[in-house]
């Protein structure tokens, strides 16, 4: 009896209707070509930019992970509201404040002071002029994840010393023509002598993270830096939390610290920003959702464009047909049936347009792959655009396909028979 | 009683002109009652109201007044979409023009009606084939209309109206389009029918098919005019008698 009930009609009559939608496709092939092309451009356009939007997200998000989410960069500023009772110098991160936080910022797991200055360096007859040369602490290599490859890190005495010891990088060795094993040599730093203690490795970086050319890098520890330049104030600090889901409490600490010890008023702006990692990948992600989202519009337009296409042929179709339709009410098909044939039409119609379009954005897909961008190199449609612009089409072939059906179902059979 | 109807109206609207409701009486008050197994034909010159009369007594539209039965059913008061399962299970049309499906095979066309049967799908591809032999086109089953002959397709459409098994067979004009040797086949067609048990109403205005009917019922002005069994219809005789007279002038024309 199941055969009989009314789920199984319904499948029935379904399963008869995609057929006869498909027969009706391939009779009329140029035409269906020519409807459809709208779903396509649309669906091609969905599948083109999502991938290549995803792909440049998963790109930016892998340097940032390649970066460390848990880490947390700390510096001065002079916001509006505290111009002309400071200057930019006086906002400036102090070494004291970095010790401060490193003592009372719990949740801080690593923290380092920086500065960057540029000095000439000079190997015996070589001069580099204006190298950069950035002041660190020991805890620098765990945070910026660079071993020491020969030699040694800078130790806590270098530090309270003030000792005239650098790290530098393989370019550098390779600029100043020292020797291979370049550990115990001695250079010329702004007119010091230097010795070299150890060779820091070279990480490749993208572009975005001031990679690109690997530059000759000179380390020299916080407190020589301090001593070399008269200011007295640090370019910045970076720390590495423990917990990256810590990330709101450390910023509270930090800012509670540097409050604290700036006299900051409790109505007034800070003179420093606290910026950790997650907060830039979530600012990303929402640029990069804004975008998918004005993508989205712009692409949900032409596919309103492309379903009134469909509800064009559709009426065409109907009113071709107006004659079969009479017939088939006459031989006692129930309007719904109709309805379904005209809908399912519809339906199979953009569904067609969807695959030629996932196919053709696909296509272009693979051919962003290959261009010489390296953002977009590892671009693909996922998964959900995909299932979301058949999704769509088919909506749309529901939309627009329900006005010309409703128009077929409600055909009188005598006059769909008698229509010329 | 197959079919009963009693004092069935067709009024159609046309509108209003000075105040006064202007309107069109197709059928205007008919009774009739077909038993089974009864071949009626249902004559009237055009404006009758036969093709009124036929598209309601196919389902296919509903009277403005008076009551319909088919086979004890009251049709009259059915919704549209009822009336849909009505036509396909108790109605077999045949069309003047044959509305077959053009692109589709005999098989396909006749395969039609069980394609919105509740019932009949099952094994509705044998009973399509069983259909096309019994009209004699055993051997046309996979042609398209267009590689058929004209009474060819009208043999398709007969068994396409016979496939669900319906109560009545309903032909309107079913020769009109034809030539007179193949308006015979199909005559003959109708006739085996018939003496199989078939209950068919055709509606004709040719006297020669007519006259294969055993009971034919003329309507004039949306009334019922006459009513007889064809022995009887006096204008039926009439038309045999002239038919006779010309036959025999031109025997004897061809004699001497």
């Amino acid at each position: 009896m199941i055969l009989l009930s009314p789920v199984m009609m319904i499948l029935r009559v379904l399963s008869q209707t995609v057929v006869l939608a498909l027969a009706q496709i391939y009779n009329n092939k140029i035409r269906t070509m020519l409807t459809t092309l709208g779903i396509v451009v649309a669906v091609g356009s969905i599948i083109l930019i999502m991938g290549s939007l995803s792909g440049m997200q998963r790109g930016v998000l892998s340097e940032f992970e390649q970066f460390g989410a848990k880490r947390v960069f700390m510096d001065g500023t002079l916001p509006p509201s505290w111009r002309g009772k400071l200057n930019w110098r006086e906002v400036q991160l102090q070494q004291e404040e970095v010790d401060a936080i490193r003592e009372h910022v719990t949740s801080l797991d690593k923290l380092c002071a920086m500065y960057f200055g540029a000095y000439d360096i000079q190997y015996e007859e070589i001069i580099l002029e204006s190298v950069r040369t950035t002041g660190i602490e020991p805890s620098w290599h765990d945070i910026e994840n660079r071993e020491i490859m020969e030699g040694r890190r800078f130790s806590s005495i270098d530090i309270e010393q003030a000792s005239n010891v650098c790290v530098i990088n393989e370019k550098a060795i390779e600029e100043l023509n020292l020797p291979k094993d370049a550990v115990g040599e001695f250079i010329l730093l702004s007119g010091r002598r230097f010795i070299i203690v150890g060779i820091v490795e070279t990480i490749e970086r993208s572009a975005m993270f001031g990679g690109g050319d690997t530059q000759t890098e000179m380390y020299i520890p916080i407190s020589t830096a301090m001593n070399l330049n008269p200011d007295g104030w640090i370019n910045y600090a970076q720390g590495e939390m423990k917990n990256p889901d810590d990330a709101d409490n450390v910023v509270a600490e930090i800012s509670f610290v540097l409050r604290k010890m700036r006299g900051i008023e409790p109505d007034q702006d800070d003179t420093f920003d606290v910026q950790v990692m997650q907060n830039i990948i979530d600012d990303f992600n929402k640029i990069a959702f804004v975008m998918t989202l004005i993508t989205g519009l712009v692409v949900l337009v032409s596919l309103i464009v492309g379903g009134i296409g469909i509800m064009n042929i559709m009426l065409v179709s109907v009113s071709e047909r107006t004659r079969e339709i009479g017939l088939r009410k006459a031989m006692g098909a129930h309007p719904i049936v109709i309805l379904m044939q005209f809908l399912v039409e519809a339906v199979v119609l953009c569904l067609a347009g969807a695959a030629v379009g996932i196919a053709v954005g696909q296509l272009c897909l693979m051919g962003v792959r290959n261009m010489p961008i390296e953002m977009l190199k590892d671009a693909a449609a996922p998964f959900w655009a995909i299932a979301l612009s058949a999704g769509l089409s088919a909506a749309a072939g529901i939309g627009f396909g329900m006005f010309p059906a409703i128009r077929a179902s409600l055909l009188n059979p005598i006059d769909a028979l008698r229509h010329e | 009683m197959t079919i009963s109807i009693r004092n069935l109206e067709k009024v159609y609207k046309l509108g209003t002109e000075k105040g006064k409701a202007l309107e069109v009486r197709a059928l205007d008050g008919v009774t009739l009652d077909i038993e089974q197994n009864e071949y009626v034909a249902i004559m009237g010159t055009s404006g009758s109201g036969k093709s009124t009369l036929m598209n309601i007594l196919g389902c296919l539209d509903k009277p403005t007044g008076g009551q319909y039965s088919l086979s004890g059913i009251p049709v009259h008061k059915m919704s549209s979409a009822a009336l849909a399962r009505v036509r396909n299970e108790q109605i077999g049309f045949v069309f003047q023009s044959f509305e077959l499906l053009a692109k589709q095979t005999a098989l396909k066309n006749v395969t039609l009606p069980m394609v919105y049967s509740r019932t009949n799908w099952i094994g509705a591809r044998k009973r399509a084939k069983v259909a096309l032999e019994r009209v004699g086109l055993g051997e046309r089953l996979t042609h398209r209309p267009n590689q058929l002959s004209g009474g060819q397709r009208q043999r398709v459409a007969v068994a396409r109206a016979l496939v669900n098994n319906p109560s009545i067979l309903l032909a309107d004009e079913p020769t009109g389009n034809l030539d007179s040797t193949t308006t015979e086949e199909i005559i003959a067609l109708f006739q085996e029918l018939h003496d199989a048990g078939q209950t068919i109403v055709i509606v004709t205005h040719e006297e020669e098919v007519a006259g294969q009917a055993k009971r034919i019922v003329r309507l004039r002005d949306g009334k019922v005019m006459s009513d007889f069994p064809t022995e009887e219809d006096p204008i039926h005789q009439e038309f045999l008698r002239a038919k006779a007279a010309t036959a025999m002038r031109l025997a004897e024309e061809v004699a001497t």
